[in-house]
């Protein structure tokens, strides 16, 4: 099967060694990269320390705004993190055995823009130093956190989720950590052995795993849309002009599957081109992620559609003054936000051709990640900007400490994808494997198609 | 005898003098920080006098508001806070705990009157600056967030000296610095649950109004003006 367009089907070493070259030791490249990302994290950790100790004043933020990037960000990283349940949870209960060669990817990607897009709030409020506060520890004083505010509902939803994202993580690599123990040597046979927990592959383990995997499934859902409603209802939940809405909870989260999957779609073309994972990760995978992004574009524009036509039509002076700073001073972002997320993916989406094309996907995705983040930044900060109050309003600009935050955040979630990537296996072999055993050749005039038979006959399903 | 304190603002009396902001940043200890801060948007005053303007030119008028917290009786900045930095107290009024505050700025976002204002950095008063402060309250550090507090260390003041002369509060024996100074006495503070305090007395003038009185915040602060125009 040398040299075959296609993975190898009855071989778990063949597979694993050809879907784990992530894992070869690093080289200089390698080093160099993740050299680099640490020097931007460093950088980004080393302006927090100095907005710490100034003050932060040294951001862009004034009265009436706020809150600003850092906000958004928020927002925009747990968004992201939404792409890694859909395709793990949603496509798996739905039983799209597409999805096996990109759900580790996702769920990685899951964790770690969780953890990236946990720490802003922590940036971000005034006395970082005493953040313990927000925590219900017992005290002298008896004082308790405030569970009517949507930030201690933010704080509980984005722990759990977290922790249920790690978990769903490792409980579905654990098949793919005893592969890898069977076949590694060294002290990653060590490291993978302690990982695999025993996990030898007996029908009995496999069956729990299987009953345990759909409970993860579905109980991983609502937990994932309560997340992005709730960090919705931080919005939603003020008497703020342009905030104070109904649609914020299912838009929010609409909108957060939207960036992640532009995100996966990203991700997952920069490992096949890396790691040389072109039999695994076909045009199958990126066309079906491409409908899905179609789907969610269109969505996404339904539901900006319904909240722009109502505020528009009903000319409430303290909304309407927001929505027509989008046509002043707040321009570009709005531009770029209906450009980026609905004018131009839409109708490029509906093409097959563009489908089908990774590097035009890419452009795709990568325009719909810079219209998602414009428009999380045109939420937090435009409605702020233009309060009951005409006489305070004032605009906003990113200071060059935010940027440097912003620019160290993403390093760092790009060095523990990396660091991932290189420790633990980054496609789910046994997944892959489970759906080749239902894969057989065809031969269609000249070429060998792989084609998967479903077998209707014998009643039974496949693992799925 | 129950207290509500309450503040009633005449604009028809208020010519935008400005002396209840100096008032203010005396009695409170507020830091002044500067031109290019203010420019930011970074103003500390725990008062503003909003100026706008009536009709067209030739004809347009000034029209002064000033703005004090509301001590909202449904305070929209106390459910938002996640560790109860800032409260109702027995007063009725929205108390703000300096220690507590973590300044997540919630509270700020959640006041439809943006009155709060936030400690961006530390301040300083320059020698021989810093002998004008108040001992009464504290200087507040970077990261939390403050506002009016309709002087609370004299409502304390008052109600220790009547505690100890074994009487009730009389009316008109706390004053706000900013009710204090204001040259043309527009502003009047008092205790709402006093039948007999001047305020209730002021209260039942027709021209009474609040800010933005639909949000139903129940704001303590209350405006009297004159309305011009057909069907008043």
């Amino acid at each position: 099967m040398n040299g075959s367009d296609h993975l190898t089907r009855t071989d778990t070493g063949a597979l694993y060694r050809e879907l784990s070259r992530s894992n070869l030791p690093p080289t200089g490249r390698w080093y160099a990269v993740a050299g680099l990302l640490l020097l931007v994290t460093l950088w980004g950790v080393g302006c927090f320390v100095y907005m710490m100790k100034t003050g932060m004043g040294v951001t862009g933020l004034n009265r009436p705004v706020m809150w600003g990037s850092l906000i958004a960000s928020f927002v925009f990283w747990i968004g992201l993190s939404h792409s890694g349940t859909l395709i793990s949870a949603i496509l798996r209960i739905t039983n799209a055995t597409w999805r096996a060669p990109i759900l580790r990817g996702a769920e990685a990607m899951t964790a770690f823009a969780l953890m990236v897009g946990g720490l802003f709030p922590l940036i971000h409020i005034g006395r970082n130093w005493r953040f313990y506060y927000m925590i219900p520890y017992p005290n002298s004083r008896q004082l308790w956190p405030n569970l009517r505010s949507p930030l201690m509902w933010d704080a509980v939803a984005i722990n759990t989720y977290l922790l249920g994202s790690l978990t769903f993580l490792y409980f579905g690599m654990i098949p793919d950590l005893a592969i890898a123990r069977d076949h590694a040597t060294g002290w990653r046979k060590k490291f993978y052995t302690v990982l695999a927990l025993g996990f030898r592959g007996s029908h009995n383990e496999w069956r729990r795993y299987h009953v345990a995997s759909t409970i993860f499934a579905i109980l991983i859902i609502p937990v994932a849309v309560s997340v992005h409603s709730i960090v919705g209802w931080d919005f939603a939940m003020a008497k703020v002009p342009g905030w104070h809405s109904t649609i914020f909870a299912p838009y929010f989260v609409t909108g957060a599957i939207f960036s992640g999957l532009a995100g996966v779609v990203l991700v997952m073309a920069a490992l096949r081109k890396v790691y040389r994972l072109e039999n695994a990760l076909t045009t199958v995978q990126f066309e079906n992620l491409g409908k899905l992004l179609c789907t969610m574009s269109l969505l996404w524009g339904y539901f900006y559609f319904a909240e722009f036509l109502t505020v528009w039509y009903n000319r409430n002076p303290e909304e309407w003054e927001v929505y027509r700073s989008y046509g002043g001073h707040f321009l570009p972002l709005w531009l770029s936000m209906v450009v980026c997320n609905f004018v131009v993916p839409f109708p490029l989406l509906c093409m097959r051709r563009v489908r089908r094309s990774i590097p035009a996907l890419c452009f795709v995705s990568f325009l719909v990640i810079v219209g998602m983040y414009a428009e999380r930044f045109l939420i937090v900060v435009t409605s702020l900007a233009r309060r009951n109050d005409p006489f305070i309003w004032h605009n906003y600009f990113p200071s060059w400490v935010e940027f440097s935050i912003l620019a160290g955040a993403l390093a760092m979630f790009l060095l523990l994808y990396t660091i991932f990537a290189k420790l633990f296996p980054i496609m789910a072999v046994s997944d892959i494997q489970e759906r080749l055993f239902q894969a057989t050749d065809r031969k269609i005039g000249e070429a060998n198609v792989e084609s998967i038979a479903m077998p209707h006959d014998t009643g039974k399903g496949g693992h799925g | 005898m129950n207290i509500k304190w309450a503040m009633a603002i005449d604009l028809d009396r208020c010519t935008g003098c400005g002396a209840c902001v100096v008032a203010c940043v005396a009695e409170n200890n507020i830091p002044v920080v500067g031109e290019a801060e203010v420019e930011k948007g970074r103003l500390m005053q725990w008062l503003r006098v909003a100026r706008y303007w009536e009709g067209e030119y030739p004809e347009a008028q000034a029209v002064y508001l000033p703005v004090p917290c509301m001590q909202c009786e449904r305070a929209p900045c106390e459910t938002v806070c996640p560790v109860y930095a800032t409260y109702h107290n027995e007063d009725g009024l929205n108390a703000m705990v300096y220690n507590r505050c973590v300044g997540t700025r919630y509270c700020a976002n959640n006041c439809p009157y943006s009155v709060r204002v936030f400690n961006w950095f530390d301040h300083e008063w320059e020698k021989p600056l810093d002998e004008q402060l108040s001992p009464d309250l504290t200087t507040r550090s970077r990261g939390v967030m403050e506002k009016c507090t309709f002087c609370i260390q004299r409502i304390r003041r008052a109600k220790e000296t009547a505690a100890q002369e074994g009487r009730e509060i009389r009316d008109g024996e706390v004053l706000p610095a900013c009710v204090q100074t204001c040259p043309p006495a527009a502003l009047l503070f008092g205790n709402l649950d006093d039948p007999h305090s001047e305020i209730n007395r002021k209260l039942k003038d027709p021209r009474r109004f609040r800010l933005m009185e639909h949000l139903g915040t129940e704001p303590r602060v209350a405006y009297l003006k004159r309305q011009k125009g057909a069907g008043r």
